[in-house]
């Protein structure tokens, strides 16, 4: 199933280009860069996605369920099914870690049984069991951002969506949390992140999608900048529909055939 | 009921942790609940003392010479009794009226040991049912023999209920007034503490809360702040009140000859005022001042 569709969307602000005809699939399980100079439109991409603000025109598919015009009555309901992760974390400063997390799980009215079983085994995934009764000032920058994760992935969401979530971490603690981001992509949720780490982009070998003043520019396979990206894919792919590495080469090893 | 109790906790600790905010939005609803009192004291013992005078109003007293009998006296009574806008008619003994006369003098009732005789005559009071018989039923009595004085303050009362209804109007404008002030300083106060914690909102909203959800803690814990107000203020009030009563009450009974609104009452009838008002400032107040939060 198609996760997310962007068909000819378009999305100007006042002055300035936001997004500008933007046709894009994420697939299923996909893992996917957003990458693109400062002002290029990542951030108003994936806004779009939150429906934080309306696309002028186009359609913009989350799971099948247009994204568009949506009520604003529907929008919890679209981001309780989408987790989201910000470079500055974004945790409820008067809440603990343990409350910031069972927060996402109070509004969709979990039971508090399966709240306190749930929250702990999150957490302890992430690598912070430790720090459940902790408050968020408390804790480094690297275990904020475990703690944002742990929000986003509580209510097992089909789609996390990232905004440059390493940027205000040190590289061994960014690469500690790619690692936790690649295991929840293994565990079957698609991840849209953006981001300015070439090295990361470079050494996770993801589809990568760039896009410049509004419009995607770039769509492949491996690394952050185009000629990296031909050194190392091992094989050309249509850029108007990829696939994803993984599941391109598994597909090969069934020999090719279509379901 | 799950959600009512999980709201509800929520806000206590939402308000436990904002103390600093919750404290300054306390501050200011007391503030105006107090001087809301103020007027409300001055109010209710106006009124009270309308009242006072509406009941000597109603009422007129012949005050008869000492020559004249129990027997003439009753007389009197029978026929006043059979007058049109007449309610009620008895005679009053000069030593009935000393013991009122004594009450109403309370502490200082032992100044009047020192008289040799009663000075005070006996007398017939007439209790008028229909007030526009009023002048009528004075002159009436003015022609009975054996009288000294029939006593009716007509013009006085009026003027003095005329007073009375000014500072009345006087009141209730500068309260409404005073009111709308308050809930504007309270919004704005509210309106701070939700600012402080427009990015708190801005979370919870991507995370995928519903507005009500996100409200319901907001809106208790405006609730709290009304409550925790309104006991606060009504301490104080009482406290005060309590004091003004056991300083002035004497010498206004004296004056007046009226007693001031009692405490009891007084703290009974403003609980369920300042609660009904904080409450109503406290959830007005934080619904008005997260709407722009909540729209975006
Ligand atoms: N609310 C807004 N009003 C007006 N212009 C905006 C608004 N938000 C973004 N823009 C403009 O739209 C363009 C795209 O912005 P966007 O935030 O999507 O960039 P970005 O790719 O996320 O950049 P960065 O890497 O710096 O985060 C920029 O030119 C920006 O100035
Ligand atoms: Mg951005």
């Amino acid at each position: 199933m198609d996760t997310i569709v962007f068909d000819n969307v378009t999305k100007h602000y006042k002055s300035n280009i936001g997004i500008d005809h933007v046709s894009v699939t994420i697939n299923e399980g996909d893992f996917v860069f957003l990458v693109g100079p400062s002002g290029a439109g990542k951030s108003t991409f994936i806004k779009l996605i939150l429906n934080e603000i309306d696309a002028d025109s186009g359609s913009i598919k989350i799971r099948g369920h247009e994204v568009v015009g949506m009520s604003a009555r529907k929008v919890p309901v679209l981001r309780r099914n989408v987790g989201i992760v910000f470079q500055d974390f974004r945790l409820l400063p008067k809440k603990t870690v343990f409350e910031n997390v069972a927060f996402a799980m109070e509004i969709i009215h979990k039971p508090k049984k399966q709240i306190q079983k749930h929250v702990p085994q999150v957490l302890t995934m992430m690598g912070i069991a430790d720090k459940a009764d902790k408050y968020p000032d408390e804790l480094s920058a690297g275990e904020q951002q475990r703690v944002a994760i742990a929000r986003a992935i509580v209510n097992k969401p089909k789609v996390l969506i990232a905004d440059e979530p390493t940027g205000n971490l040190d590289p061994d603690t960014a690469w500690e949390i790619m690692q936790l981001l690649n295991q929840i992509n293994q565990r079957g949720t698609t991840i849209l992140m953006v981001t300015h780490a070439k090295d990361i982009v470079d050494k996770m070998g993801k589809r990568v999608i760039a896009i410049e003043k509004g419009r995607i520019v770039r769509d492949e396979y491996g690394a952050y900048g185009y000629q990296e990206a031909l050194e190392k894919a091992e094989m050309t792919f249509d850029t108007v529909q990829l696939r994803n590495r993984d599941t391109f080469k598994a597909r090969f090893r069934r020999g090719g055939d279509e379901e | 009921m799950k959600t009512f109790f999980y709201t509800l906790k929520q806000s206590f600790i939402q308000f436990g942790r904002n103390l600093n905010m919750s404290i300054i939005s306390i501050f200011a609803i007391t503030c105006m609940l107090l001087i809301l009192s103020l007027f409300f004291i001055l109010v209710i013992n106006v009124n009270t003392a309308a009242e006072t005078i509406k009941g000597d109003y109603d009422s007129i007293e012949i005050f008869l010479s000492d020559k004249t009998t129990p027997e003439q006296a009753q007389e009197m009574v029978d026929d006043m009794k059979t007058q049109e806008g007449v309610s009620d008619s008895f005679y009053k003994p000069k030593e009935q009226a000393m013991a009122e006369f004594r009450e109403r003098w309370g502490k200082n009732g032992y100044l009047l040991d020192s008289l040799e005789d009663n000075p005070l005559p006996n007398s017939v009071v007439i209790v008028i049912g229909d007030l526009e018989k009023a002048d009528a039923l004075a002159e009436h009595a003015a022609t009975y023999d054996g009288i000294e004085e029939v006593k009716y303050y007509k013009s006085t009362v009026d003027k003095l209920l005329d007073a009375t209804k000014f500072v009345q109007i006087a009141a209730i404008v500068i309260m409404i007034f005073l009111i709308i002030v308050s809930i504007v300083v309270v919004s704005n106060t509210i309106k701070l503490t939700v600012f402080n914690r427009a990015e708190e909102i801005s979370i919870m909203k991507y995370v995928g809360a519903t507005n009500w959800f996100i409200r319901g803690p907001f809106l208790v814990e405006g609730i709290i702040i009304g409550v925790v107000s309104a006991g606060i203020s009504l301490g104080i009030t009482h406290l005060v009140y309590s004091k003004i009563v056991d300083v002035i009450g004497d010498q206004v009974y004296q004056m007046l000859s009226m007693p001031m609104v009692p405490v009891g009452f007084l703290t009974v009838n403003f609980a369920w005022i300042f609660l009904a008002l904080g409450i109503s400032i406290g959830s007005c107040g934080s619904i008005i001042s997260m709407r722009r939060f909540l729209d975006a």
